[in-house]
């Protein structure tokens, strides 16, 4: 136990991070190939778990690096683990940002970004259609999805009622 | 177009302040069970009017194609708009900070009682009513799309979401494939 585990999972993450275009659940078959298959920082079943409780917890679901590396080495790995796979990014990020807004009139920078919102749109709609082939199994939890969009859509309501609705009555497991 | 974009001819948006953009942030992540985007737009767009329906999309589609997760890129656009490096960082540590020590504290009581059965339970209900709010998201979003007279863009995005969601081609693909004929779209009609 020479080497630190510090370094590998920041690079990893550091890594992936920059190649995982489409989010993080597009990200999530590579995080397993490494931390179970490649570098053997946990087991098949403790990924499920982490998985599980990001999936639980609020915020981006990006988060799981956050438990692997909590798994891999305690406080240290968790801050480490997140920083690699927000920092690379951000950076790419606030540089594009910066660039963006500073040819705000040229034209080419008008059409790309027209270009790019109805592909963006199309693609927010495949994963929302996605994500309800798999979580509507059963009828009562399709209600809960149909409900929750026309209360999302149609009034001004905090829909953070609803979750917690809709969290009881999965506990209950009615869905 | 670009005129709405000029602050000085759109006296409707307001601009935060640091401590705004931590809170504001802070707030969509800890409310964003299932996904960040509809809590942001709520927030942004429709509480706030910090940028406008069209902005919002604008700000979200280019998160949306840099690389890494698209609410965390999104958080540093939108916040180096506003306050530059500093707004950045603000913005990421409000959407990164509190539900770092959430799942932390998940994670040491979950080693302790370890009850994954009845957390997975809840995720179902979650995972249902989160679906629900990401299509009234998508619903709004594509509003001022459909709206406008760019005859070329609701196809679009209409073959993005049947490439994707009913072919199930791979989303790079669709993207490589989709992105440059949208943009020559926008090129050539404007």
């Amino acid at each position: 136990m020479n080497d630190s585990p510090l370094l590998p999972l920041f690079g990893y993450f550091a890594l992936l991070s920059l190649f995982a275009v489409g989010g993080a659940n597009a990200a999530i078959p590579e995080m397993h190939r490494i931390a179970v298959e490649v570098m053997h920082w946990m087991n098949d079943r403790q990924f499920a778990d982490s998985f599980a409780i990001a999936q639980v917890s609020p915020g981006p679901n990006i988060i799981i690096v956050t438990l692997i590396g909590y798994h891999v080495a305690g406080f240290a790995g968790a801050a480490v683990a997140t920083a690699a796979m927000c920092g690379p990014t951000c950076v790419v990020a606030f540089l594009v940002a910066r660039t963006w807004d500073r040819f705000k009139e040229a034209r080419w920078r008008i059409a790309i970004q027209a270009g790019l919102v109805p592909v963006s749109l199309g693609l927010i709609g495949a994963s929302a259609f996605v994500l309800a082939r798999t979580a509507d199994h059963t009828i009562y939890a399709a209600i809960i999805t149909a409900v929750t969009a026309f209360i999302g859509f149609a009034t001004r309501i905090n829909p953070l009622w609803i979750f917690a609705v809709s969290g009881v009555l999965g506990m209950s497991g009615w869905l | 177009m670009s005129a709405a974009v000029a602050p000085s001819s759109s006296p409707k948006i307001t601009q935060p302040s640091l401590g705004e953009l931590f809170r504001a942030f802070a707030i969509v992540s800890v409310s964003g069970f299932g996904g960040a985007l509809p809590w942001a737009r709520r927030k942004i767009v429709e509480q706030k009017g910090w940028m406008t329906a069209d902005e919002f999309n604008e700000a979200f589609a280019l998160s949306q194609f840099l690389p890494g997760p698209n609410v965390v890129n999104f958080s540093v656009v939108f916040g180096s708009r506003f306050g530059g490096a500093a707004g950045a960082a603000v913005a990421l540590a409000g959407l990164m900070g509190p539900p770092l020590i959430i799942v932390l504290i998940l994670a040491v009581f979950y080693a302790r009682f370890g009850d994954l059965e009845m957390l997975s339970r809840i995720l179902v209900g979650i995972t249902a009513a989160a679906t629900g709010l990401l299509i009234a998201v998508v619903a709004k979003m594509a509003m001022p799309l459909f709206r406008k007279r760019w005859d070329w863009a609701p196809p679009v995005a209409i073959a993005a979401f049947i490439g994707v969601a009913i072919l199930q081609w791979p989303l790079p693909w669709v993207f490589l494939v989709l992105a440059p004929i949208s943009i020559a779209l926008a090129w050539v009609t404007r």
